[in-house]
C-alpha cells in the first residue's frame, strides 16, 4: 500500500492515494467542484474548465478532473480568479449553445453567479435538429461538446467509431462520416451515446415525438428523413 | 460525382498500406492531388487501406484548411490578410480577386479555375501583401496585375537577410537553397563529426553548458530537454523538428529552411545521437512547398553524402529523417498537438502533464524543437560551448534571428546578438519607419505577444530583460505601427487569427476566441455595447488562465496588453 497524499484545500488538509485527482481529493474533503464533461464512465480531457481550480505557485489554473494531486499542493477552489473563469465560461456557454434542456448547468450558473444575459448579440451555434433514424435524434444546437458520444461510440465503450467532428473552434460540431444520416454509418444503435449526454442534445426519437404531441400510433408512422445535416 | 478509378487509386494508396494511421495526412494528401478535392468514395478508400475508421476520417479532413471535402477550383489562391499583410492592403486584394470573378471568398469562380481563399499569415510578412498561388509563394501583390498573379507569373519572393552578424544566415541571402558542397564548404557538418567524438552525454553536457534556449517560443532550456528525453525510459525515441512557423509575423524558419536545409539537418542528426534516437521527423507547415523542398533535397544529398543513414560517419550511430508537410492549422505548431497530426488525427493538443520528453510522438520519449533552436547545435558543437557563450547576453547566449515587418523601411530576417536594442532593430538595421509617420506601437512576440510603446524602444532584447518590461520574446517577431493605424482594427485582425485558429477542444478557447472577435468587431466599429470592456477583459483573463494549451493561453495577451497601455481604446459608446 503506498503512502498517501497530504495536501491543503480550501484550508483543509485532505489525504489522498496516490494518483488520485483534485477532483476526488476535493470530494474526499466534502468540497463539490462543478463539472460538465467529467463522467465516471469516459475518460476525462479536461474540455469543460469549468472544474478549475487555483494551485499555488502555478502560473496558471488547473482542470481538477484531470490535475493529480501532490503533496504539500496548495488548492483553492474558490479564490477570485477561479470564480471569475467559471462564471465567465458558464456565461459564454450559454451564449453559445441552447441549453433549456441542461437543467444542471442552469443550475450552475445560479450558483455561480453566472448571467445568463452577459453576452448581448453573441452568435449562437444554430442546426437544424437530425431525425434520421427510428431510435434517437440530434439536436446539436444543444450540444456543449463534452465528447463523452464520441468517447463511448470509440474506445470508451462500443469501438464502433461513428462519429467524430467537423469544423474548428466555434464551428466545431458533432459529426459522422461526411455527415451521413446514422443508418448509413457504422452506427449499432446501441444508444450509450444518448446516455451519457448531459443536455438533451441526443434525444430517444419516441421521447422526442410525445413532446411534440404526437400519439403511439402516430409515432409508429412517421418514418424518419435520410438526408445529411445542413449547417443553418 | 464521377466514378472513381478504383483500381488505380487504390494502387496509389499502396505505399501508405503499411504505415497504417500515421499515413494519413500523406495519403489525403496524395488523394487531394490526384483530385484537386477528397472525394467521398476516395475517403473510404484510405479508410480500407490505413484502417482508419471513417469518421476520423471525416474528422481528420475537417480539422485541417488545406484540406477539401468539395471540389475547388484547379488553382486555390490563398490571399493573406493577417495582420502584416492586412497592414498592405491584404483585404482590398482579396476582395479584388473575389471582384474579379464575381464570387464570395471561398468560393470557385465559374470557369472551375480558381478559387480564392483568405489564408491566415503565409510567413512572407517581408513581402506583404503575400499569397499562395497554387504551390508558389508570391510577394507584394499589389505591384501586379491580378492576371499576372492567378497565372503564377509573379516571381518567388527572395528571403530578405541582414543584421549584425551572420552565424545562423551565414550560408542565407542567396535567393536558392545553399548545397551541401557549399554547406561543407562553410564548415558545415563538422558540429556533427564533433559529436560522434564524444559520447551522447558529453553533447548533451555541451548544450546545457551552452546555455542554449528553445526558440520556438516557450524559451525552454535545450540541453535540460535533450536530458530529459535521454534518460527518459522507453524505446524508440524520437527527435522532432517543429517547421510549423504559423506564428503570425514570423518568418525566420522558413528562411533557415528555404536558404540553408543542411543546417536544420545537422541540428537534427545531433539532438538524434545525443537523446538515442533514429529517427527524425520535420513537420513543415503545409504553406511552405519551398522549405519543403529544399529541405527534401537536402535530406536525399544528406543521405548519398553518409550524413543520413546507417553508420553515420562510420560511428555505428543510425539515423533517418522524414518529411511531414502540416494541412494548415496553427495549433499544430503546439508539440502535443503536432504529434497527434504525425499520428493522422486532429490537432488537439494533449493534457500535459505528460511532456513530451517521456511520452511524445507515438507515446515515445521526444525531442522537439524549433528550427532556429536547431540550427544553433552544430555552431555550439563545432567551436564549443564555452566560444558560444562569449556572445549575447549572460542569460541569453547566441544570436538570434528578429523578423521585422509592418511599417518599417526594410522588412527581414535579421540577425543579431541577445541584447540589442528594440531601438537598433528598427531604426539601424530595419531602416527605421516606412513612411513619415512616427511609431505608434510595436507588437512584440507575434500575434501571441503584446504591444510595446515607443517609450520602451530602449529596451534590450534578451529572454530575461524582455521579461522585467513585461513584453514576450516569442518566435521573434518585431511588427512596427505607425501613427496611421488604427490599434482597434490591429487587435480585431488579431481575434480572427485566433478565432480562425482555435482547434475547439476546451471552452474557453473554443468560445472565447469568438466571442473576443465578436466583442472587438464593435469596439473597431465604434458601436460598442455597454459593458463591453468588462467583457472583453473578463473573456481575456478567462481565456489566459483556464485554457488548455498555449493557443487559448496567449489568444488574448495582445488585447489584455493594449487595454493596460490604452485605455481609452476601449472607452465607453459615443
Ligand atoms: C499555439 C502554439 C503554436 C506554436 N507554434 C510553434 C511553431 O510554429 N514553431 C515552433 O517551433 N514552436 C511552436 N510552438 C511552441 C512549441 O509548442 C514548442 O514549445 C517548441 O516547438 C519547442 O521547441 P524549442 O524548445 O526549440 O523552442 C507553439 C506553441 C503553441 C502553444
Ligand atoms: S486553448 Fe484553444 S487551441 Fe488550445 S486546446 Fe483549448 S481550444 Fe484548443
Ligand atoms: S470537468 Fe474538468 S474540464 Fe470539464
Amino acid at each position: 500500500m503506498n503512502d498517501l497524499i497530504t495536501l491543503t484545500i480550501d484550508g483543509c488538509s485532505v489525504a489522498v492515494a496516490p494518483g488520485a485527482t483534485l477532483l476526488q481529493a476535493a470530494r474526499e474533503a466534502g468540497i463539490e467542484i462543478p463539472v460538465i464533461c467529467y463522467h465516471e464512465a469516459t475518460t476525462s480531457n479536461g474540455l469543460c474548465r469549468t472544474c478549475v481550480v487555483e494551485v499555488e505557485g502555478w502560473r496558471v489554473l488547473a482542470a481538477a478532473c484531470v490535475t493529480q494531486a501532490a503533496a504539500n499542493m496548495v488548492v483553492h477552489t474558490q479564490s477570485e480568479r477561479v470564480l471569475r473563469s467559471r462564471r465567465t465560461i458558464l456565461e459564454m456557454l450559454n451564449s453559445a449553445v441552447d441549453l433549456s434542456e441542461a437543467p444542471a448547468i442552469q443550475q450552475m450558473m445560479q450558483d455561480n453567479g453566472a448571467d445568463p444575459q452577459r453576452f448581448p448579440g453573441a452568435s449562437k451555434r444554430k442546426f437544424e435538429l437530425l431525425d434520421d433514424n427510428p431510435m434517437y435524434v440530434r439536436d446539436y444546437a444543444k450540444c456543449v461538446l463534452c465528447w463523452r458520444c464520441v468517447q463511448v461510440c470509440a474506445e470508451d465503450a462500443q469501438y464502433t467509431y461513428a462519429l467524430s467532428f467537423e469544423g474548428r473552434g466555434f464551428q466545431s460540431m458533432i459529426a459522422t462520416f461526411f455527415d451521413l444520416p446514422l443508418p448509413a454509418t457504422t452506427c449499432v444503435f446501441c444508444g450509450q451515446c444518448v446516455g451519457v449526454c448531459p443536455t438533451n442534445a441526443l434525444k430517444p426519437r419516441r421521447e422526442w415525438l410525445l413532446e411534440q404531441g404526437k400519439t403511439p400510433e402516430e409515432i409508429i408512422a412517421l418514418t424518419p428523413r435520410q438526408g445529411r445535416r445542413k449547417r443553418n | 460525382m464521377s466514378k472513381l478509378d478504383l483500381p488505380l487509386l487504390q494502387r496509389q494508396l499502396q505505399p501508405y498500406q503499411s504505415e497504417g494511421r500515421t499515413a494519413l495526412l500523406p495519403a489525403l494528401q496524395a488523394v487531394q492531388e490526384i483530385y484537386g478535392y477528397i472525394p467521398e468514395d476516395a475517403a473510404k478508400e484510405i479508410g480500407r487501406a490505413l484502417g482508419v475508421p471513417l469518421a476520423d476520417i471525416y474528422g481528420v479532413i475537417e480539422f485541417y484548411s488545406l484540406f477539401y471535402p468539395q471540389p475547388v477550383g484547379s488553382t486555390v489562391v490563398h490571399i493573406c490578410t493577417d495582420i502584416a499583410c492586412a497592414l498592405h492592403g491584404g483585404e482590398q486584394m482579396l476582395e479584388d480577386a473575389c471582384r474579379r470573378f464575381g464570387i464570395q471568398e471561398g468560393e470557385t469562380s465559374a470557369d472551375g479555375f480558381f478559387t480564392i481563399q483568405r489564408s491566415p499569415c503565409l510567413g512572407l510578412c517581408e513581402h506583404a501583401p503575400a499569397a499562395l498561388v497554387g504551390q508558389s509563394a508570391v510577394g507584394q501583390i499589389d505591384r501586379y496585375p491580378l492576371e499576372q498573379l492567378l497565372a503564377g507569373e509573379i516571381p518567388r519572393p527572395q528571403g530578405v537577410f541582414g543584421g549584425t552578424q551572420r552565424r545562423l544566415t551565414a550560408n542565407c541571402g542567396k535567393g536558392r537553397p545553399a548545397s551541401l558542397t557549399e554547406y561543407l564548404a562553410s564548415g558545415g557538418y563538422a558540429g556533427l563529426r564533433r559529436a560522434l567524438s564524444l559520447t551522447p552525454a558529453a553533447v548533451i553536457a555541451e548544450i546545457k553548458e551552452s546555455g542554449l534556449v528553445g526558440r520556438g517560443g516557450a524559451a525552454f532550456p535545450t540541453g535540460l530537454k535533450w536530458e530529459g528525453a535521454a534518460q527518459a525510459p522507453g524505446e524508440p525515441k524520437y527527435v522532432v523538428c517543429n517547421a510549423d512557423e504559423s506564428e503570425p509575423g514570423t518568418f525566420k524558419d522558413r528562411g533557415l529552411m528555404e536558404e540553408d536545409p543542411h543546417r536544420t539537418l545537422e541540428g537534427m542528426i545531433i539532438a538524434g545521437y545525443a537523446i538515442g534516437a533514429s529517427k527524425g521527423y520535420i513537420y513543415v507547415r503545409g504553406e511552405y512547398p519551398h522549405a519543403y523542398a529544399a529541405l527534401s533535397h537536402a535530406v536525399s544529398e544528406a543521405q548519398a553524402a553518409g550524413f543520413l543513414g546507417k553508420n553515420i560517419l562510420g560511428s555505428g550511430f543510425d539515423c533517418e529523417i522524414e518529411l511531414r508537410r502540416g494541412a494548415g492549422a496553427y495549433i499544430c505548431g503546439e508539440e502535443t498537438a503536432l504529434f497527434e497530426s504525425i499520428e493522422g488525427k486532429r490537432g488537439f493538443p494533449r493534457l500535459k502533464p505528460p511532456f513530451p520528453t517521456t511520452h511524445g510522438l507515438f507515446g515515445k520519449p521526444t525531442v522537439i524543437n524549433n528550427v532556429e533552436t536547431l540550427c544553433n547545435v552544430p555552431l555550439i558543437l563545432a567551436n564549443g560551448a564555452a566560444a558560444y557563450r562569449q556572445i549575447g547576453t549572460e542569460k541569453s547566449p547566441g544570436s538570434k534571428l528578429f523578423c521585422l515587418s509592418g511599417d518599417v523601411k526594410s522588412p527581414g530576417i535579421y540577425e543579431a546578438l541577445f541584447g540589442i536594442s528594440l531601438r537598433t532593430l528598427l531604426y539601424d538595421l530595419a531602416g527605421g519607419m516606412r513612411t513619415e509617420s512616427p511609431l505608434q506601437a510595436v507588437l512584440i512576440g507575434g500575434a501571441a505577444g503584446a504591444f510595446a510603446t515607443p517609450a520602451q524602444l530602449d529596451v534590450e532584447m534578451s529572454f530575461e530583460a524582455l521579461k522585467s518590461a513585461g513584453l514576450p520574446l516569442g518566435s521573434g517577431v518585431i511588427l512596427a505601427l505607425d501613427q496611421t493605424r488604427d490599434l482597434r482594427r490591429v487587435m480585431l485582425n488579431l481575434a480572427h487569427f485566433f478565432a480562425h485558429e482555435s482547434c475547439g477542444k476546451c471552452y474557453p478557447c473554443q468560445i472565447g476566441t469568438q466571442r473576443q472577435l465578436e466583442i472587438l468587431e464593435r469596439l473597431a466599429d465604434a458601436k460598442p455595447l455597454q459593458g463591453d470592456p468588462e467583457r472583453l477583459a473578463d473573456v481575456g483573463w478567462t481565456m489566459s488562465d483556464a485554457s488548455l494549451c498555449g493557443l487559448g493561453q496567449t489568444a488574448a495577451t495582445a488585447v489584455l496588453s493594449a487595454m493596460r497601455i490604452w485605455p481609452e481604446l476601449f472607452g465607453a459608446s459615443q
